[in-house]
C-alpha cells in the first residue's frame, strides 16, 4: 500500500540551499541521467513509456510516447523545448518546485535529450518570476561547471547544451506551438496543427515540448525503474503528482500524490477549509477544467475518474472557494482572464470572450437583462472548438459549469449585485480579523 | 471601495476589442543605448541558432537600459536582427512586460485573477492606488512606482500575491503592501518573501535579458505553503515507495539490449 503522501520531486526541498548542485547530488541527484547514459536512447525511452509517466502540462499525454514520435531519420537536429511558462490560473507546482529543484529540469533535460536525440534543450519559463529564472539559469551554469552539460557529458561523449529563455508574459506561450512561435522570437500565436511539433516545431524542426513537471519526473524514474513508478496510481494514470491546494483552505500548498488521491484526502492534509466555513466549489485542475461542488470530493483525482465526473484533471491546480464567493464574480475574473491572454489570431476567442465579459459584468453588477444566462450559454456555444488553440475551450468550460452548477446565482444578477449577496470583505486572506474589530469593509 | 464596479459602455460609443493602448511613443526620441548595450544586444543574438530567438531577451534589455521600449532600442534590435522595425514593434506590443512608457523604479504588480482577488487583491490593488495616487498602468511622478493590475503570476498557495520588480510579495494584505512601499519610498531595503532584496525594476529586466546578476543564492528554498505536504509527510514518515530490490537492475535488460 502506497502512502498517502510520496515525496519524489519535493523530496529536497527543505534542505539547506536546496537548489545547489551539491545538495543535489547529495541526495542521489544525477544518478537517473549516469544510469541513463549507460544505456541505449531507445532504452531509456522505453523505460519512460513503461512507468506510464503522462504529461504534466495538463493534456495527460504519454510522455515516451511522445518521445517516440521523434523522427531519428529527419535530418535536421532535434530539439527538447520545456514548457515552463506556467499562467493557467490556479496552477503554481513548477514555480516553487524550480526554485527549490532546478537542478531536476537540467538533469530531466539531459535524460529526455539523450534519449530523443537531441543536442539542444530550451528551457522557457515565463519572464514574471524573476527568481526562478534565477535559479534555473544558475542551476545551468552550476551543471556545466561540472561537466554535467556540454561536451562529453560524464564521459559518455554525450554533448549537450541547455539554453534558458525568460518569457515576456503571455499566457498563451503556454500553448506548445505558441511557445515555439515565442521562443523563434516572433508573437506567441498558436500553429495549425499538424504538422505537430514533432516533426516540424522549433525552427521546423523536430522538437519535443514537455510541461516542466513531466521533465523533472523522469530522473527518478530512470533511478528507480518503471515498475516502481508505474506502481503508484491508478490503472491507468501511473505515477506521483504535485497537487496545488490553493484558497480557502486552511493550510494551502503543495501536496506531492499518487494519482487517484481524492480531494477529501487533500483538503483534509490541508487542514480543511478555513475554520467557520464550507467548501463551495473547486476547479480540479485550474481554472481551464469545469468546477465542481462537494458532490465530487470522492472523485479519485486521475486523468480517467475527473473525466467521467465531467471535468478534467489539467494541472491539478485545486482552487478552493467557500460560501463566502461569488461565483458570478469568480467566473467574471477568470473570463477577464481569458480575455486579457487571447492573442486575438482567431475571432470565436477574440470576440467571444469579450462579450462574455460585458454579459457577466451587467451580472455582477445586479444590471443584467432577462434572458442574460442563456445569452451567455449560446455566446460559449460559438466559442467552443473553434479556435486554434484550446483557450477558448477553457473559458467556456468555466463559464458553463459555473452556470450549471450556480444558476441562480447568475439569474440573480438580473436585479441584485454580486458584492451585495456576497459582501467581498467576507472572502478575504484577512476576513477574520476584520470580523474581530468589527470593522467589516474598513480593509 | 472592495468592488471594481462594472462600467457601461456610453451607448454612442462603439464598443470594441482592440488594444487602446497602441503602439510605443515614437514621440520620445530619448535614448542611452551605447555602444556597451549594441555590444550585450549582439552577443544575446549569438546565443541561438537563429538571432530571431534572442528579439524577446533584447527587448528586455532595451528597457533596462531606457526605461520602456524606446524608438532608439526597436531600431536597434531591427539592425541587429535584420527584421523590419515593425516586426520589432509587433512583438514588443504583444507581451505585456514589455512597456510602452516609462516604468517606475519599482514596479507593481498587484493580482486580480479570480483567486487573488477574493482573497484579497482588489483590495490590495484599491489601498495601493489610493497610497501611491496613482491607477493601473501608471507611474508616480516622481517616478519612483508604477502600478500594474497582473493576471495570475503562479503562486495561488501564496494569496493573495503582489509582485514587486517581478519578485514575489506573498501573502499581502492592504497593511504590507503599504508598509512595503513606504520602506522603499524612503530607501529602505525591502526584501521580496522569496527572492532577493528588490533589486529594482530596470535591473532585474537586465537579469531577464540573460545577465547574471549573483542573486540566485538569497532568498529561502521554498515557502511555507511549498513545504505543506512535505512537513507533513516528514511527520507521518510517509515516502514514495522504496525501488523494487530486483529492479535495482531494471537497466539489466535495457542493457542487454542496447549493447
Amino acid at each position: 500500500m502506497t502512502d498517502t503522501l510520496t515525496p519524489i520531486l519535493s523530496q529536497t526541498w527543505d534542505k539547506p540551499m536546496s537548489w545547489k548542485l551539491d545538495t543535489y547530488r547529495a541526495n542521489g541527484g544525477y544518478d537517473g541521467l549516469k544510469k541513463a547514459l549507460s544505456m541505449a536512447p531507445a532504452d531509456v525511452m522505453k523505460t519512460v513509456i513503461d512507468s506510464g509517466l503522462r504529461g504534466r502540462g495538463g493534456a495527460g499525454f504519454p510522455t515516451g510516447t511522445k518521445w517516440s514520435f521523434i523522427p531519428q531519420d529527419n535530418p535536421n537536429p532535434k530539439y527538447l523545448v520545456v514548457n515552463c511558462d506556467e499562467s493557467e490560473p490556479g496552477t503554481c507546482k513548477d514555480v516553487p518546485m524550480l526554485m527549490a529543484s532546478p537542478q531536476l529540469v537540467v538533469e530531466g533535460s539531459l535524460i529526455a535529450c539523450y534519449a530523443v536525440g537531441a543536442h539542444e534543450a530550451y528551457i522557457y519559463v515565463r519572464g514574471e518570476v524573476a527568481h526562478v529564472i534565477r535559479r534555473v539559469r544558475a542551476a545551468v551554469k552550476e551543471a556545466y561547471a561540472a561537466g554535467l552539460l556540454g561536451k562529453n557529458i560524464m564521459g559518455s561523449g554525450f554533448d549537450c547544451d541547455i539554453v534558458v529563455h525568460a518569457g515576456a508574459g503571455a499566457y498563451i506561450c503556454g500553448e506548445e506551438t505558441a511557445l515555439l512561435s515565442s521562443l523563434e522570437g516572433f508573437r506567441g500565436q498558436p500553429r495549425l496543427r499538424p504538422p505537430f511539433p514533432a516533426v516540424a516545431g522549433l525552427y521546423a524542426s523536430p522538437t519535443v515540448v514537455n510541461n516542466a513537471e513531466s521533465i523533472c519526473s523522469v530522473p527518478a524514474i530512470l533511478v528507480n525503474g518503471a515498475e516502481w513508478y508505474a506502481a503508484m496510481g491508478t490503472e491507468k494514470s501511473k505515477g506521483s503528482m504535485l497537487y496545488s491546494l490553493s484558497g480557502h483552505v486552511a493550510h494551502p500548498g503543495q501536496y506531492e500524490a499518487p494519482l487517484g488521491t481524492t480531494m477529501r484526502t487533500l483538503l483534509d492534509l490541508a487542514g480543511g477549509i478555513r475554520p467557520g466555513h464550507q467548501l463551495k466549489f473547486f476547479t480540479p485542475g485550474g481554472s481551464s477544467t469545469p468546477i465542481f461542488t462537494p458532490a465530487e470530493l470522492d472523485v479519485p483525482l486521475d486523468y480517467e475518474a475527473v473525466s467521467a465526473a465531467g471535468s478534467i484533471l489539467g494541472t491539478k491546480a485545486l482552487q478552493v472557494f467557500d460560501e463566502t464567493t461569488s461565483v458570478v464574480r469568480t467566473t467574471l475574473r477568470w473570463t477577464q482572464f481569458y480575455q486579457h491572454e487571447s492573442c486575438g489570431k482567431c475571432t470565436p476567442c477574440r470576440e467571444g470572450n469579450w462579450w462574455l465579459v460585458q454579459v457577466l459584468g451587467r451580472l455582477e453588477a445586479g444590471q443584467g437583462q432577462p434572458g442574460d444566462v442563456d445569452k451567455l450559454l449560446s455566446i460559449t456555444d460559438q466559442m467552443s472548438g473553434l479556435s486554434f488553440c484550446v483557450l477558448a475551450d477553457g473559458a467556456v468550460a468555466c463559464v458553463t459549469s459555473a452556470v450549471k452548477h450556480f444558476r441562480d446565482e447568475f439569474e440573480a444578477g438580473y436585479h441584485t449585485p454580486a458584492w451585495e449577496l456576497f459582501p467581498y470583505e467576507k472572502s478575504t486572506l484577512w476576513a477574520s480579523e476584520v470580523a474581530r474589530s468589527a470593522k467589516r469593509g474598513a480593509a | 471601495m472592495s468592488e471594481r464596479a462594472y462600467e457601461a459602455t456610453p451607448k454612442e460609443v462603439l464598443p470594441h476589442d482592440f488594444d487602446e493602448k497602441g503602439s510605443i511613443d515614437w514621440t520620445d526620441e530619448s535614448t542611452a543605448i551605447n555602444q556597451k548595450t549594441m555590444d550585450e544586444l549582439r552577443e544575446l543574438a549569438g546565443r541561438y541558432p537563429r538571432p530571431r530567438s534572442a528579439l524577446m531577451p533584447m527587448l528586455h534589455l532595451v528597457q533596462s537600459v531606457d526605461e520602456r521600449i524606446s524608438p532608439a532600442g526597436v531600431r536597434a534590435c531591427a539592425d541587429i536582427l535584420g527584421i523590419p522595425v515593425a516586426e520589432v514593434v509587433g512583438v514588443a506590443t504583444f507581451y505585456t512586460q514589455f512597456r510602452r512608457h516609462r516604468g517606475g523604479q519599482h514596479h507593481v504588480g498587484v493580482c486580480r485573477t479570480a483567486l487573488c482577488a477574493v482573497m484579497g487583491g482588489d483590495e490590495i490593488m484599491a489601498a495601493v492606488e489610493q497610497h501611491l495616487g496613482i491607477g493601473d498602468d501608471e507611474v508616480t511622478p516622481d517616478g519612483k512606482f508604477s502600478l500594474e493590475s497582473v493576471e495570475c503570476n503562479a503562486a495561488c498557495d501564496y494569496a493573495p500575491v503582489m509582485m514587486i520588480d517581478w519578485e514575489f510579495m506573498d501573502n499581502m494584505t492592504p497593511g504590507k503592501a503599504i508598509a512595503a512601499l513606504d520602506d522603499l519610498a524612503a530607501g529602505k531595503p525591502v526584501k521580496s518573501t522569496r527572492g532577493p532584496v528588490l533589486p529594482g525594476w530596470a535591473a532585474n529586466e537586465r537579469m531577464l535579458a540573460g545577465f547574471d546578476d549573483g542573486l540566485a543564492d538569497d532568498g529561502p528554498a521554498a515557502g511555507e505553503p511549498s513545504l505543506a505536504g512535505l512537513k507533513i509527510a516528514r511527520a507521518r514518515g510517509w515516502k514514495a515507495p522504496a525501488a523494487p530490490k530486483h529492479k535495482a537492475a531494471a537497466p539489466s535488460e535495457a542493457k542487454g539490449a542496447g549493447a
